[in-house]
């Protein structure tokens, strides 16, 4: 199965939908501005129908796997299943046709949606105030940091390193970087959790901040986060929580009450609003007092009930964003949290934490399990137990596809050989858990019998396996017109564009 | 579960957490039904003011304009939006294709050679593409010319703090536009950043704004419109180096600011200094033909702390809108929107100037789609107009001292001609 | 070319009279794997000992280059553009990536062959 691109079905002639005619005297562009303001070649965008775009984008959609359709044993992704109920909630025309510079007065019910999630946000992670604004994880992350620093520029230190475990995601590094930081790496123990010797090693006056995020990338909580607290605390340092884990401890246990000044959360993972396949997501910031003059503004703030954008911030890093968040994903998470209640919340971590620890058991003798258990939300495997067959992770993976699977995260964390993330979330029935254990079987069986087979799967889908690296080596990365054919598509379309105007009503 | 475990009570899983940090529960109302719930969301909901798209003449970045049906058809499929990033490039074909097809579209749309595949929104766009000019020339401050969007200047701020380069801002208090002889560019500039039209919504000199960037061996940053390049010069053509702007009009609702989509789009050479994800064509080995997120060492995952950015996602959701959006218009159907958006803009600032005690903020500046109009007193005069149901000019005297009651009216396809006579009506 | 030397970051440098030549060894190649992108300075580029000169990618994985002495880039190795598989095939000829002019002596922790087989065999990663 293949589709065409757009751009190559496109056909001459076709003028796209019908629009309104402007109906008012006066002047077109190329009457009314001077030459070497206006455009010399129109785009080359496809023309199709309205029944050819349907049919185009509904092909495209088969090609997919989604949550929709099956289960997404994404490791670190928290690929829950997204209530349609969210997705009715935000098309509200009340929420979907606000815009951004309406008079606060009109918009009551979006700042009170906004400070009613924020106050729910606060409880559930235990901290003080939140900023809706960045609209990513990492984006969250950065924002967290830039608070950081300004809050040691403020004190009159000059704190120039974060430090960040091996087994942290690269956001975080990356984030920190991004905020001009020097990134020191703390190594994990043989536990796989944070080494506290190596942490006291690596501290120093010069030390930001330690980023963590609990349950760490391993699944395992870190027993010993007070211990962990108290050490950055009295260097001097903040402590911040990398919220990609957040659905192992809802209702269970808070980052706040661990010890952490900064929180990030992502709605996109622990709060169900879709992944839209890369984004848009939401990566609210939550600090304590001592943090919050210098969280993103505007901040809301309300006064009897009645709500208002808080621009006077003498000390907020400013803006990270336009506007005030992805609001659309924000109404979202908003409904969720209201169908979900404190009770749901709870009972969800606790779902996550029993299928993680179930799917573990299960696959206990068909995969390397390199830490012992219990696991919190998810759990690290290994295809090192195959290595003697040449099977690697990334042929689990494939294999997987094949079986009607999505792949779970594999390479990381990087401190684990030929890593196999798993994390089932608590969305997914007993059924689909031991239906993706017989398909892992499977697989295994394969990869000892007959592992030529399984390095060419899949062989069902779309594609087979890509050569990325000839893709990489000569990148491709748009759609380029055949030479001679475009000369004579330029041609019509610049002559239906004079032709055009008013006439095509 | 727990049976095959072979333990009696989740507390056996929970041992790893210290006892004094558990919490029994949290203080929040307990779960409702759908309709419950619903009936919660309903009231929040109308709780807001929606003022009719053809009575909305406020702009500022975010715009009510028509979009098909087709759009919402198409990303409202649980195919596309509840899948992850298409990381298993063999299940996942949909979405890289129709990535690739959106890169194709905003390199044309911007007349340079790749863009990726998409940003948070318009303002990180830029400052993502600073940050892009800095490491590029090794220089450390960027210039900023003109009226840009205040937000997105505050957002480049921020951007600049963190990272340790400078934003200089070269204001056009009192001209409207950009005079390019007054801006000092030097051996240290990394990038002069102007946006085409500007927040005002008139029109920058950019060919003049991109030479000066280029005697100075600095980059050219054009912020541009989407809408407006169906008519207006591409950044390609003028020879600027790197495009970015807000896709929000290109079929995605105001949402009250967000979820929207950021592009970027830049010449060749600076094709592995884009941020973020980028999709290339590839080949399985029977020949067929594929799509996978590629040159990803540039990345966080992998680059870490040496990564060009650290963006994770992209606004994949905003940026199928935007790509069916523009597969549907096509070139036709896109200069038709920019030209009646362009004339009923310029009828619009006709009628208004005729008033008594109103006229254009900046006569004789050209402009595309939103006009800069002194009224006598813009508290009052929107006050009138709300009570009428429609949404007014854009105050800007909040971020430009100088621009006291300056309402700026923009226009588009849905206002159609008895909304501008309604709006004028209202004004008197 | 002269006696081949290495760095602990996995370079190698060839000195003839006052130049160097420097790429990448075998086993760095080998860890890397299928090699797609290397970035190489410009011509005319003062680097200092310890200096990064550039980058190379490969499609999971990518690591900075390390310039072990200082002086002038005086020739890059620009065939690597269009062949960046030539790091793999031939790390130690056609797989070359930057000349130095030499503006001091190199730096005294370069490894002879048999210092660095013993290193990367002591460090399997």
């Amino acid at each position: 199965m293949s589709e065409e691109l757009s751009f190559e079905k496109s056909r001459a002639g076709y003028d796209g939908p019908r629009l309104p005619a402007p109906g008012v005297p006066g002047l077109s562009p190329e009457q009314g501005l001077p030459e070497k303001l206006l455009r010399a070649c129109p785009p080359r965008l496809p023309r199709l129908s309205e029944p050819e775009v349907m049919r185009h984008f509904s092909r495209l959609a088969s090609m997919n796997y989604s949550i929709s359709e099956n289960f997404y044993p994404l490791g670190s992704c928290t690929m829950k299943y997204n209530p349609v109920a969210n997705e009715v909630a935000a098309g509200l025309s009340g929420f979907a046709e606000l815009h951004p510079y309406q008079p606060e007065e009109t918009v009551q019910g979006a700042l009170e949606l906004m400070w009613l999630l924020g106050r729910a946000l606060c409880e559930i992670v235990g901290v003080d105030r939140v900023s809706l604004q960045p609209a990513a994880g990492a984006h969250g992350e950065w924002t967290a940091l830039r608070m950081i620093q300004a809050y040691h520029q403020h004190r009159g230190e000059s704190r120039t390193e974060v430090l960040v475990p091996d087994s942290a995601h690269g956001t975080n590094p990356a984030s920190a970087a991004l905020c001009g930081f020097k990134v020191v790496e703390v190594r994990s123990g043989t536990d796989g959790r944070i080494s506290l010797n190596d942490l006291q090693a690596k501290l120093s006056a010069n030390t930001a901040a330690l980023m963590l995020t609990n349950p760490n990338t391993l699944g395992l909580f870190e027993r010993e986060i007070l211990e962990v607290a108290a050490i950055v605390h009295t260097s001097g340092a903040k402590l911040y929580y990398d919220g990609a884990n957040l659905n192992a401890l809802m209702g269970i246990c808070r980052p706040g009450d661990m010890g952490f000044d900064a929180v990030h959360v992502n709605l996109h993972k622990t709060f169900t609003t879709p992944h839209g396949g890369g984004g848009p997501g939401a990566g609210p910031v939550g600090v304590k007092a001592d943090l919050e003059p210098f969280l993103p503004r505007p901040l809301i703030a309300e006064r009897d009930g009645a709500f208002r954008w808080d621009d006077d911030r003498p000390l907020s890093i400013g803006r990270v964003r336009s506007y005030y968040g992805n609001f659309g994903m924000l109404v979202r998470a908003y409904t969720y949290i209201v169908a979900m209640g404190g009770d749901g919340l709870r009972q969800a971590s606790l779902d996550a934490v029993l299928a993680a620890n179930y799917l573990r058991e299960r696959l206990v003798g068909t995969l390397d399990l390199p830490q012992n258990g219990p696991c919190q939300h998810e759990f690290v495997a290994s295809a090192r137990n195959l290595g003697p067959q040449g099977i690697r992770a990334l042929d689990i993976a494939k294999g997987l596809l094949q079986r009607g699977y999505y792949a779970p995260t594999i390479y990381f964390p990087l401190i684990v050989p030929e890593a196999i993330m798993i994390e089932p979330t608590e969305t997914e029935s007993k059924a689909t858990l031991d239906g993706f254990v017989t398909a892992l079987e499977d697989i295994v069986r394969m990869a000892r019998e007959d592992p030529d087979r399984l390095h060419h799967e899949p062989d069902n889908l779309p594609v087979g396996r890509l050569d990325e690296v000839a893709a990489a080596r000569n990148p491709v990365l748009r759609w380029v017109p055949d030479p001679d054919l475009e000369r004579s598509r330029v041609g019509e379309v610049v002559a239906g564009a004079s032709a055009f105007g008013i006439g095509s009503e | 579960m727990l049976e095959t475990l072979g333990v009696d009570s989740m507390d056996r899983l929970l041992v790893d957490i210290p006892a004094q940090l558990r919490t029994s529960g949290l203080s929040l109302a307990p779960g409702l039904s759908e309709p419950e719930t619903m009936r919660e969301i309903r009231r929040l909901a109308v709780a807001n003011q929606v003022f009719e798209d053809r009575l909305t003449f406020r702009g500022g970045g975010v715009y009510r304009r028509f979009i098909p049906s087709a759009v919402g058809a198409v990303i409202s499929k649980p195919e596309f939006y509840t899948a992850y990033t298409p990381y298993q490039p063999e299940a996942s074909q949909g979405w890289l294709q129709s990535i690739f097809e959106y890169q194709t579209a905003i390199a044309e749309l911007c007349g340079l050679d790749v863009a990726n595949a998409s940003l948070y929104d318009g303002a990180t766009a830029l400052a993502e593409a600073a940050m892009m000019a800095v490491v590029q020339t090794g220089r450390h401050e960027i210039l900023v010319a003109g009226y840009i969007h205040p937000e997105y200047l505050e957002v480049l701020n921020c951007f600049a703090q963190g990272r340790g380069f400078a934003v200089q801002h070269h204001s056009a208090a009192g001209e409207g536009a950009a005079s390019p002889g007054r801006v000092a560019v030097s051996s240290g500039t990394a990038a002069v950043i102007f946006q085409q039209p500007n927040f005002l919504g008139l029109l920058e000199d950019a060919p003049a704004l991109v030479e000066l960037a280029h005697s100075a061996g600095a980059l050219a940053i054009a912020c541009v419109d989407p809408i407006s390049l169906a008519v207006l010069a591409a950044p390609g053509e003028y020879g600027a180096d790197i495009a970015v702007g807000e896709g929000q009009q290109l079929g995605l609702q105001p949402s009250y600011g967000g979820p929207h989509v950021g592009f970027i789009a830049c010449r060749g050479e600076l094709m592995r200094r884009l941020p973020g994800r980028l999709v290339g064509e590839a080949h399985d080995d029977q020949g067929r033909r594929g799509y996978v997120l590629t040159l990803t060492a540039r990345e966080q995952h992998i680059r870490r702390d040496k990564a060009s950015s650290n963006i994770c996602t992209n606004h994949a959701l905003c940026a199928l809108a935007a790509t069916v959006y523009l597969t549907y218009m096509g070139p036709p159907g896109l200069r038709s929107i920019a030209e009646t958006s362009f004339r009923r803009a310029h009828a619009l600032a006709a009628d208004l100037a005729c008033l008594p005690g109103i006229q254009a903020a900046f006569p004789g500046h050209l402009f595309f789609n939103e006009v800069p109009m002194v009224v006598p007193d813009s508290a009052a005069v929107l006050d009138r107009l709300q009570r009428r149901g429609i949404l007014g000019g854009l105050p800007v005297g909040r971020w430009f001292p100088e621009l006291e009651n300056v309402l700026i009216f923009c226009c588009t396809e849905l206002n159609d001609p008895d909304s501008i006579g309604e709006l004028v009506e209202a004004v008197k | 070319m002269g006696e081949r030397l290495y760095t602990q970051t996995h370079e190698w440098v060839s000195l003839e009279g006052n130049q160097a030549t420097i790429g990448i060894t075998d086993y760095a190649q080998s860890q890397l794997g299928d090699v797609v992108f290397v970035e190489l300075p410009k011509v005319g580029a003062q680097l200092q000992d310890g200096d990064a000169f550039g980058s190379i990618e490969s499609v999971k994985s990518a690591s900075d280059l390390y310039s072990p002495v200082a002086g002038a880039v005086v020739e890059i190795n620009g065939e690597l553009q269009k062949s960046p598989e030539s790091v793999n095939k031939d790390p130690y000829g056609a797989g070359w990536m930057v000349k130095i002019e030499l503006s001091g002596a190199p730096s005294v922790d370069l490894l002879d062959e048999a210092g660095y087989t013993a290193m990367t065999v002591g460090n399997p990663h």
